[in-house]
C-alpha cells in the first residue's frame, strides 16, 4: 500500500503539460449546448488525481460526462494512454464512473452491482463474482456483499459505487461530487477512505466537486472551471494562496483585489491603494485573509498599519467562534473578529468603522 | 382558530381543539352537498348494474349452466386468446414503449398518437381495418394467403390479433409512462460499465420497470378478455374457434337470458379476481 503510494508520488508530473509520452489523459473538451459552451483543456499523468472545481452550472459535470462518452464532443480531442477516444462509445471506453448519487442498481445486491462491469466486459459469471467479492473485501464491505443498495448506509453505498467503477480496471476514473450525498459526519470518514483508495489507484482520476475542501484533500491538482472555461489551475496550496477569481477567493476565504502595482503600492481598478511588501509592477492580484483585518471605531492614532480604510458594516455572521463582518465603503472586504471584539466595538449593520491591514499580512502576485 | 370558527359553519359539539393543525383539514368537516350528491349518484350508477346481475342470477340453475361444455369452451378460448394477445403485446409493445420513451426520432409525436389511436377507435372499426389489412383480399392478407397459405380472419389466431390490436395500446402507454418516470441515468451507469444499450435495457431497465410492465400487462389482458367489436368483425363467432366469452354472452342473451347471466357472472368473477390480484399495486396507491 505504501509501496503504491510512493510509486504514485514518483510519477506525479510537476507541470500539467509536463508529459508528452502519451501516457495518461490528454483532452480538450468542447461541448456546445444552446447558449452554453464548455471549452476545457485537461491533462493528467497516470496516478494523478485532478479535481474540477467550480460553482454549480460551470460545466464540470458536462466535462465529466464528455470524458465518459455520455455527451458527444462538439470539438476538441480526447486521448487516453495515447489512444483517441473521441468516437468510442461509452461502453467501450476504459473509463469508470462514480456518479453523484451512486446510481447503484436497486434490484441487484452489492456483489452483483460490482460484478456487473466485469460481466459486461466478458468475464464469466463465477469469475465476475469472484472479482467483485475481492473488490468488496478491499473496500471492507465483504459482510455487505448480499445487501441490496437500499440497505446500505451512504458511506457503504459510496464504497460499493467506487468498487463497481474500479472492478472493470479503468484507465480513467471519474467521480462526480463523490461526497455530496453524505452527511457531514460520514463525509469526514469517507473522504479519508476515498483519499486512500485514490492514492492506490495507478491510472488517472478526475473528480468533480464544488467543495474546496474535498478538492484540496483528494486531488493533486485543481482545475477551476467557471462558465465553461478554466480560470485557474495548479496545486491546492498554490490555488489557496494565490486565487485569481472572486469565486476561488471566496472558496479559500480570502479578500481578493485586482489592480496595478507600482512598487509597493497596488492601485486598485476601483478604489484606494493597498500597500504590500512585494515589489512588483503591472497588473497584479492582492489577497489577504479576513483574520488580518483589524477594526476600530475611531481612526487609530498610533497604528502602524499603512492600509486604513473607512468602512460601513453591511452584515454580520457567526463563523465558528468568530464573527465574519462584511464591510462596504472605500474597500469592500470581509473581516473576522472574535465575538468579544465584535461586542466591544458594538458592531451592527450600518455602523461606521475603520479597517486596518498590515502590509506584511497582504500577498501580491502578478495577474 | 377564531378565524376558521368564524368562517366555517361548525356543527355544534365539534371539538375545535381536536380539529386543530395536526389533522388533515378535510377530515371532520362536512363534505359539500354539491359534491356529495353527484358522487353518490355516480357510485350508485356504477354499482347498481353489478348488483342487478347478482340479484337476478339464476342461482338454482347456476351449477348446471356453468358446467355446460359450451361455457367452458368459451371461457377456455377467452383465457387462451387474452393471454396470447397479452404475450404478443409484451413482445412488441415493450420495445415500442422503449422506443417512444428513450429515443428521439422525427415524427415521434405522430407515432405516439397513432399508437394510442386504438384506445379511442370504436373496436368495430378496428375489426374492419384488420379485415382490410389481413383479410383474404387484404393489403397484406392476400400475400399471406398466396405465399404461405395463411388465412387469419375467422380463425383463433384472428381472435388473438383482434384482441392484440385493441389491447396493446394500454400496455404501451402504461410501460412508456413507467419508462419516463424511471431514471435514465441507470442506463448510463450500465453503459459506463461496458453494457451495450440492449444489455443495459435487459439487465437494468427491464427489472426496474417490471412493476409497470406487470400493471400494463394486466390492463391489456383485461381489455383483451372483454374484447367484442373487433373480434366479431374480424374473427366471426364460431363456437370453439372464435367464440369468446363476450360473444357467447351476447349470443346467449338472444335466446337464453339465464345462460347469458351465468356467463356474465363468470366474467365478473374473473374481473374481481384480477382486481384482487392488483390490490397491492393500485388500491394502496391512493
Amino acid at each position: 500500500m505504501t509501496d503504491t503510494g510512493e510509486r504514485k508520488a514518483a510519477m506525479e508530473s510537476p507541470a500539467p503539460d509536463g508529459h508528452r509520452s502519451g501516457e495518461g489523459l490528454d483532452a480538450r473538451l468542447v461541448v456546445e449546448r444552446g447558449a452554453f459552451r464548455l471549452d476545457v483543456a485537461l491533462t493528467a499523468a497516470p496516478g494523478e488525481v485532478v479535481a474540477l472545481l467550480g460553482p454549480n452550472g460551470a460545466g464540470k459535470t458536462t466535462a465529466l460526462r464528455a470524458l465518459a462518452g455520455l455527451v458527444p464532443l462538439t470539438d476538441g480531442h480526447l486521448r487516453l494512454d495515447g489512444a483517441a477516444l473521441d468516437r468510442t462509445p461509452p461502453e467501450s471506453r476504459p473509463v469508470g464512473v462514480v456518479f453523484q448519487d451512486y446510481l447503484l442498481f436497486p434490484h441487484l445486491t452489492a456483489l452483483d452491482n460490482v460484478a456487473f462491469g466485469p460481466r459486461c466486459r466478458g468475464a464469466g459469471r463465477a469469475e465476475a463474482r469472484a472479482r467483485a467479492a475481492a473488490w468488496l473485501d478491499r473496500m471492507g464491505l465483504a459482510a455487505h456483499a448480499g445487501a441490496k443498495p437500499r440497505r446500505l448506509s451512504g458511506g457503504q453505498a459510496q464504497r460499493v459505487a467506487l468498487a463497481r467503477a474500479l472492478a472493470t480496471g479503468p484507465r480513467l476514473l471519474l467521480l462526480d461530487e463523490p461526497l455530496a450525498a453524505l452527511d457531514a459526519r460520514t463525509r469526514l470518514e469517507v473522504r479519508a477512505q476515498l483519499r486512500r483508495h485514490l492514492a492506490e489507484f495507478e491510472a488517472v482520476a478526475v473528480l468533480v466537486t464544488h467543495d474546496p475542501l474535498d478538492a484540496m484533500v483528494l486531488a493533486d491538482r485543481l482545475v477551476v472551471v467557471e462558465d465553461g472555461a478554466v480560470v485557474q489551475e495548479g496545486g491546492p496550496a498554490d490555488i489557496a494562496r494565490r486565487p485569481r477569481t472572486d469565486y476561488i477567493a471566496r472558496l479559500v476565504g480570502l479578500n481578493l483585489y485586482r489592480g496595478r502595482a507600482e512598487g509597493h503600492i497596488v492601485r486598485l481598478d476601483a478604489g484606494p491603494g493597498i500597500t504590500t511588501t512585494e515589489d512588483l509592477s503591472g497588473p497584479v492580484f492582492v489577497a489577504f485573509p479576513p483574520s488580518a483585518v483589524t477594526l476600530y471605531d475611531e481612526r487609530p492614532a498610533g497604528s502602524s498599519a499603512r492600509n486604513l480604510w473607512r468602512c460601513e458594516v453591511a452584515g454580520l455572521e457567526s463563523h465558528g467562534d468568530q464573527i465574519r463582518v462584511d464591510l462596504t465603503g472605500e474597500l469592500p472586504l470581509a473581516a473576522d473578529l472574535t465575538t468579544v471584539a465584535a461586542a466591544e466595538l458594538g458592531l451592527h449593520p450600518g455602523a461606521r468603522v475603520w479597517a486596518a491591514v498590515k502590509a506584511t499580512q497582504t500577498h501580491a502576485y502578478p495577474a | 382558530m377564531t378565524e376558521s370558527a368564524g368562517t366555517t359553519p361548525t356543527p355544534p359539539g365539534t371539538d375545535l381543539a381536536a380539529a386543530a393543525p395536526r389533522r388533515p383539514r378535510h377530515r371532520g368537516r362536512m363534505v359539500p352537498v354539491p359534491l356529495l350528491v353527484p358522487a353518490l349518484i355516480g357510485l350508485a350508477f356504477l354499482l347498481l348494474p353489478l348488483l342487478a346481475l347478482v340479484i337476478r342470477a339464476p342461482w338454482s340453475g347456476l351449477p348446471q349452466q356453468l358446467t355446460s361444455p359450451e361455457v367452458w369452451q368459451a371461457l377456455r378460448l377467452s383465457l387462451l386468446c387474452a393471454t396470447s394477445a397479452t404475450v404478443l403485446s409484451l413482445l412488441v409493445g415493450v420495445p415500442l414503449a422503449w422506443l417512444l420513451a428513450r429515443t428521439d426520432f422525427p415524427g415521434r409525436g405522430v407515432v405516439r398518437a397513432l399508437v394510442t389511436l386504438p384506445l379511442v377507435l370504436p373496436p368495430v372499426v378496428g375489426g374492419v381495418a384488420l379485415l382490410l389489412a389481413f383479410g383474404r383480399n387484404g393489403v397484406v392478407g392476400q400475400w399471406l394467403d398466396a405465399w404461405f397459405g395463411i388465412t387469419l380472419p375467422f380463425t383463433t389466431t384472428g381472435v388473438v390479433l383482434a384482441e392484440t390490436f385493441v389491447a396493446m395500446p394500454f400496455l404501451v402507454i402504461s410501460v412508456e409512462g413507467t419508462l419516463r418516470a424511471a431514471d435514465p441515468r441507470y442506463e448510463e451507469a450500465a453503459t459506463t460499465l461496458g453494457a451495450s444499450r440492449f444489455t443495459a435495457f435487459r439487465r437494468v431497465t427491464l427489472p426496474l420497470i417490471a412493476p409497470g410492465i406487470a400493471a400494463g400487462a394486466v390492463l391489456a389482458w383485461a381489455r383483451a378478455l372483454g374484447e367484442f367489436g373487433a373480434t366479431i368483425t374480424f374473427a366471426g363467432n364460431f363456437p370453439g374457434r372464435t367464440q369468446t366469452m363476450p360473444l357467447a354472452v351476447y349470443l346467449a342473451l338472444q335466446n337464453d337470458p339465464a345462460a347469458a347471466i351465468a356467463l356474465s357472472l363468470v366474467l365478473l368473477a374473473v374481473s374481481i379476481a384480477v382486481l384482487a390480484g392488483l390490490r397491492d399495486r393500485w388500491m394502496n396507491a391512493s
